[in-house]
């Protein structure tokens, strides 16, 4: 791995910016696909739609006196026609990222999330927080037991030092 | 000399000591979020929002503007020394940026950024001292049908130059708008799209949103990419640059500061295109460009002094219109919006103190900026060297407890992971967020004004083509929305006629240049 790096390294050396840029490109993730796109897209649309579905039960007035509903029935319309013109003309799969291995990543760092903000009520933000951040270090970012553990602990003291101590914030905690 | 009071009384607000700490507080701290790889001054600015709650308007504001430069400040430093642009703006500045610090030169790179950003923000605020009052002044006959045009037209523009999928903008701007309507209806007191949720009656706030999408997006988003290894900054000394570096940077630092001023009072990605334009004029005036790409110190000093010329000239629409000429511009205005102020050309009339004191707060984040910046460059350094597993937890807890603080309740932290994953979301299929989070800024403006012009034409739609400004608004905006599409038509009916034509295009077409252009 060390290897490579420094290889690419070397060649970035000789790169006119364009080559630089194009290297970019070819190193960042491989774009979406079609699949993605049409289902992305198809997602939008109906979501839209929707909108436009329950704007009307709020009715749409007229012109001269719109009713609450008409405004985002019209947006809801709007975004509607673009998501079909995208989904028969649009650029197909060229945008976006695949979704890798990697994109596990993001969903346990999501996880976390969701539990600091169930938990965070209950027992105030220490251990949550504690978990929080030993879980992206150690899982997600691959640092050792031992460092893992260290850094969280001093991170969630100084957390507790800024925003319970020095700023006074009444962010639920325990101690 | 009369019309000059005001300015100066803005000068005194700015330098009564709490706001110059606060001032100060910002820049150091927006260098600080800002100089984290893959966190753009966006995301920055976004993630530090709770920070200006509780604070005197005029304060928080000066404070807003020290963060803005200071998070500017950090993308450069990411260009520079770890190749990692925050933002497209910054881009460029990698080209020959990093190349100089691989010659062990990053310190002069850094230094010549600074001084740079300074002069260039600096030309660009005394150019937004003289051309605001006017053009406020213009907008002061502004109606509802002239806002509601303008509102319309921002958005699309942000939309078409964002650099993705222009339809996919597109969507995410009508998003933008229906994001708006969630809550009371102004007019009728109606409940919109609220399915019973007390904590949505009053609407969604702008701060969560910006927080998810920009901040806690960027942060999830960022969790994927760390595979690809990124090397800890090799040392920086000799920040300060030799007279021989100034004197060869001085006239790109000059044009920089000129076209950034100009190009970043467009709408849409200012900063991004003064920088790639500074780049090319720059490479194009040099009597050796091949020297470009290899460490030419005017390939850094152009291009920052531009983007930040640009970046402070886009106040200009905001603070004299009250439309954001982009996403950053966006997040001020909502940031503005909080603390009871809201952008437009009646603000240099009603609160000239504020306003100056806005305008004159740019002066003193400019001025710290260059003062912090260059011996701070150090500290930056060492951040940089901390592994980003450890740097990531630091974030996103910044982000959730400051998300908490902000009202004291966890339905704002709760909606600040949902537009996590959203923001998340749309960057994996695509979507810009900048867009939706403007059109969300802009949304309730825009809704309130059709509809009082609605009512001012009786219900006759035609009514807006009746009134010169909007009328001229409208026809520029139907001209940005169809010019694209008969173009990629053109383009595609090329394509199908010369298939082979245009496959060793291809590379270069997908460079940042042109997705920004």
């Amino acid at each position: 791995m060390a290897d490579v790096h420094l290889d690419t390294e070397a060649a970035a050396e000789e790169l006119t910016p364009e080559q630089l840029a194009a290297r970019w490109e070819a190193e960042g993730p491989p774009p979406g696909g079609r699949a993605a796109h049409f289902g992305s897209t198809l997602v939008v649309t109906a979501l839209a739609a929707g909108a436009a579905l329950l704007s009307l039960g709020m009715g749409l007035g007229t012109p001269q006196q719109p009713a609450p509903g008409m405004w985002p029935f019209v947006v809801g319309v709007v975004a509607v026609a673009i998501g079909l013109a995208h989904l028969v003309l649009g650029r197909r799969g060229g945008e976006g990222e695949k979704f890798s291995r990697e994109s596990l990543l993001p969903v346990l760092g999501l996880a976390t999330l969701v539990g600091l903000v169930l938990l965070m009520p209950v027992v105030g933000f220490e251990i949550p927080s504690l978990i929080l951040s030993f879980v992206w270090m150690k899982f997600l970012g691959g640092e050792s037991w031992r460092a893992a553990t260290l850094y969280s602990a001093l991170v969630v003291a100084a957390f507790y030092l800024i925003f319970v101590l020095a700023l006074g914030t009444s962010v639920p905690h325990l101690f | 000399m009369e019309s000059l009071q005001p300015v100066l009384d803005g000068f005194t607000v700015v330098l009564e000591p709490t706001n110059l700490l606060y001032c100060l507080l910002g820049v150091v701290i927006g260098m600080l979020i800002g100089v984290l790889p893959g966190l753009g001054p966006a995301a920055t600015i976004a993630i530090l929002l709770p920070l200006t709650y509780g604070i005197e308007p005029v304060t928080a504001i000066i404070m807003l503007a020290g963060i803005f430069y200071g998070a500017q400040y950090g993308g450069t430093i990411t260009s520079v020394l770890l190749r990692l642009p925050g933002e497209a703006s910054s881009v460029v500045t990698v080209f020959d940026g990093y190349m100089l610090a691989k010659q062990g030169r990053a310190g002069t790179a850094l230094g010549i950024a600074a001084i740079g950003s300074f002069v260039g923000g600096t030309v660009a605020i005394v150019g937004l001292t003289f051309l605001a009052p006017v053009v406020a002044g213009f907008a002061l006959d502004f109606g509802p049908p002239e806002y509601a045009a303008l509102a319309l037209l921002g958005i699309l523009l942000v939309a078409t130059i964002s650099s993705g999928d222009k339809s996919k903008a597109l969507i995410a701007a009508c998003f933008g708008l229906l994001l708006a309507t969630v809550g009371r209806d102004a007019f009728t007191n109606t409940e919109r799209f609220t399915f019973g949720n007390l904590n949505l009656a009053d609407g969604i706030d702008f701060v969560p949103v910006a927080m998810g999408l920009f901040g806690l997006g960027e942060i999830l988003h960022n969790l994927e990419e760390r595979h690809r290894a990124v090397k800890a900054p090799s040392r920086v000394s000799n920040v300060w640059p030799s007279r021989a570096d100034l004197k060869q940077s001085s006239g790109a630092i000059g044009r920089g500061s000129v076209l950034g001023f100009f190009l970043g009072i467009l709408p849409g990605g200012g900063a991004t295109i003064s920088s790639m334009a500074a780049y090319a004029m720059e490479k194009k005036r040099a009597k050796r460009p091949e020297r470009f790409g290899r460490g030419a110190i005017e390939g850094v000093a152009g291009p920052e002094t531009a983007n930040n010329a640009a970046a402070t000239s886009s106040f200009i629409p905001l603070l004299t219109l009250g439309i954001p000429a982009n996403a950053t511009m966006a997040l001020m205005f909502g940031a503005l919006l909080i603390q009871g102020v809201t952008p437009g050309p009646q603000l240099v009339e009603q609160d000239p103190e504020l306003f100056w004191g806005v305008v004159n707060s740019m002066y003193i984040g400019n001025i710290l900026l260059l003062i912090m910046s260059i011996p701070l460059i150090g500290v930056f350094v060492r951040i940089l060297r901390v592994r980003a597993a450890v740097l990531a937890p630091i974030t996103v807890l910044i982000t959730m407890l400051g998300a908490y603080t902000i009202n004291n309740s966890m339905f704002d932290v709760a909606l600040v992971v949902v537009f996590g994953a959203v923001g998340y979301l749309m960057k994996k299929f695509g979507f810009e967020p900048g867009p939706l989070v403007l059109a969300f800024v802009l949304g309730s403006l825009l809704e309130s004004n059709v509809r009082r012009s609605l009512l001012v034409f009786q219900g006759d739609v035609t009514g807006f083509l009746g009134r010169p400004i909007s009328a001229t608004l409208l026809l520029l905006f139907v001209a940005v929305a169809v010019l694209p599409l008969v173009q990629s038509a053109l383009r595609r009916r090329r394509d199908t006629g010369t298939p082979s034509g245009d496959a060793p295009a291809e590379p270069a077409d997908r460079t940042p240049v042109k997705e920004n252009a």
